[in-house]
């Protein structure tokens, strides 16, 4: 079954994806998916009923530490990557009004 | 030149030997990669002046006893998705065009531990989503032995530095193949360890289930060194464990009698090329010859690891890219109104097209309505796979198989149809999923002259098995056949 992705899920699918696309690579981008649904869909073929969904492969457990410091100031270091800062702070465009 | 062609453990003992000094070994690396960089290009990033100031540090080190590790004073160089404090690591990816971490991944401190020359950082495809170090922003690497080809990825150019002689061993991270693959296609020797074995910590996530830092190496007694240094329990990252049996030198013996030795069926049908099959199946005979039990089996499931695979590891990259959003650290675009517009845009314009097209992908199956059906529909079916080598390995010590369907491609062949691309990880990529280590080990060449390699794969936590199996390989392979790894770019 050829999968169908509608306009309306590519635009929601993208602001999810927090990406703008172009017209032209939001038709490519429609079309490598649909044809990845389609290839993805195989696995329908398998009956997984009863089957748990495993997201780790070894047991993993809640790891307790304490909430101590460990790392010293980095802040000058970390700031130097920021695309812009003032004052010892990132900045960022407005966020509420 | 000699001093070139050593392995990393006889350069190790050379040096501590007083044969030869760790500054020496850093500028005979440092020159092999100005004669061939042009042609290679396996590094985004060499630091030069690093190297040789540390160069200095370690020789007075092993000078006056501090450092006596076997590795001390050896060359390596560092993918590009691996954080080095105060050296830039951009994945490969224009949105890290600038990053230069604070801080250095665990398995980078472990190795500057022991006493190892970090030379640089390597190109990879970016974020590691891909199988040709094509997608890299910083543009192709080439295959040492054939500079048409690709190297492969998503380690292509950590692996393309081993061959070229432009390292002594380099550390590469595997998510669906990226250690293996790109190992098989530059006639180098590549581990993927146990997940957990390694630690994470300053890996730069992709999918976090699945990947996994390893060495890549001129043969597998330098894996197991290198694996020895690189492993245990990190409290900075939860999924590593504590490894009892840390000392994987030891495995290290010419003896596979008894070793039961199981070949998927699977892997040996459809798609597979000719050559790559022979060769394949005559390191099985090697192995076979010295007393291992080998025998074909089926180990089921194999076609849908790829769909189950795609479909994780999309899911799992569109959360962790998300951190990317011009604001703390990468890429910001110039011009955006609000919030909002500035992280769509800074994203579109500092991903490539084939991370847009997983975060895409990856957002979609996690998407409520589509939820159930593809993100847990894997996750169920990752469960049967683990399962299905579960069976494997009550019968088999070792899983041995092709690592890749054919020899390494011709550049630009590959990035036209990503779907094609991705069949190509068929062999790789389950291992992954499980969770389980694997090996690539040159087994010869094709009648192009680009290498081909043979799988090991072992049940979680063996480790020990699988490097004993490539290593009696190893040894059995020098009496018999060519031995790809020395033959690159002069």
């Amino acid at each position: 079954m050829a999968n169908i992705i509608s306009d309306e899920t590519m635009e929601y699918v993208a602001i999810l994806a927090k990406l703008e696309l172009s017209e032209e690579e939001r038709r490519q981008a429609k079309q490598d998916m649909e044809k990845m649904l389609d290839y993805i869909d195989q696995l329908n073929e398998l009956d997984t009923s009863g089957v748990e969904p495993m997201s780790h492969v070894l047991p993993v457990q809640n790891v307790f530490r304490e909430d101590v410091v460990t790392n010293g100031d980095e802040r000058d270091k970390i700031l130097k990557n920021a695309p812009e800062e003032k004052n010892g702070a990132f900045v960022v465009p407005k966020t509420v009004e | 030149m000699e001093l070139l062609e050593l392995s990393a453990l006889e350069l190790g003992r050379r040096i501590r030997a007083g044969e030869i000094s760790a500054v020496e070994a850093v500028q005979a690396s440092l020159s092999r990669i100005k004669e061939v960089e042009k042609d290679v290009h396996a590094y985004v990033t060499v630091d030069e002046e690093g190297a040789l100031t540390r160069a200095r540090e370690v020789q007075k080190q092993i000078a006056d006893g501090t450092l006596n590790g076997p590795l001390a004073g050896v060359p390596a160089a560092v993918k590009d998705n691996i954080c080095t404090a105060g050296l830039l690591t951009t994945c490969g990816s224009k949105i890290l065009g600038n990053f230069v971490p604070a801080y250095s991944a665990q398995a980078v401190e472990s190795l500057e531990r022991a006493g190892v020359i970090v030379l640089g950082k390597t190109n990879m495809d970016e974020f590691a989503m891909g199988s040709t170090t094509e997608t890299s922003a910083w543009g192709v690497t080439r295959n040492p032995h054939n500079l048409a080809h690709v190297p492969g990825g998503s380690s292509g150019g950590s692996c393309a530095a081993v061959a070229a002689k432009e390292c002594f061993f380099a550390l590469g991270s595997d998510t669906g193949g990226s250690i293996r693959q790109p190992s098989s296609f530059c006639g180098v020797t590549g581990l993927k360890p146990t997940y957990g074995t390694v630690s994470r910590y300053g890996l730069v996530a992709y999918g976090s289930s699945l990947d996994q830092i390893g060495p890549i190496a001129k043969n597998v007694g330098d894996c197991a060194a290198i694996l020895e240094i690189l492993a245990g329990r990190d409290e900075k990252d939860s999924t590593s464990v504590a490894r009892a049996d840390g000392r994987f030198t030891e495995a290290l013996t010419d003896d596979v009698r008894g070793l039961r030795v199981g070949i998927p069926g699977d892997y040996l049908g459809e798609g597979l090329d000719g050559e790559v099959r022979a060769a394949v199946l005559k390191a099985a005979d090697v192995l076979k010859e010295k007393g291992a039990s080998v025998e074909e089996f089926d180990l089921s499931l194999t076609e849908y690891a790829i769909p189950a695979y795609y479909t994780i590891a999309s899911a799992e990259a569109s959360s962790n890219l998300s951190r990317f959003d011009g604001v703390k650290y990468g890429y910001r675009t110039k011009e955006f109104d609000g919030l909002h517009q500035m992280y769509k845009r800074s994203r579109s314009e500092g991903f490539g097209p084939e991370v847009k097209r997983r975060i895409m992908l990856g957002s979609f199956v996690l998407s409520s309505g589509y939820y159930d059906a593809y993100y847990l529909k894997a996750l169920r079916t990752k469960a049967l796979i683990r399962q299905a080598f579960d069976r494997a390995f009550e019968k088999y010590d070792v899983i041995l198989g092709p690592v890749a369907p054919t020899t390494a491609p011709k550049l630009g062949e590959s990035l036209s149809d990503p779907l094609k691309m991705y069949l190509g990880d068929i062999y790789t990529i389950s291992a992954n999923l499980a969770g389980i280590p694997g090996i690539s080990v040159p087994c010869g060449t094709d009648s192009k002259g680009l290498p081909i390699g043979v799988q090991l794969l072992g049940d979680c936590f063996k480790e020990k098995n699988i490097l004993r199996a490539a290593y009696s390989y190893e040894r059995g392979r020098a009496d018999t056949a060519s031995d790809p790894a020395k033959k690159a770019v002069e």
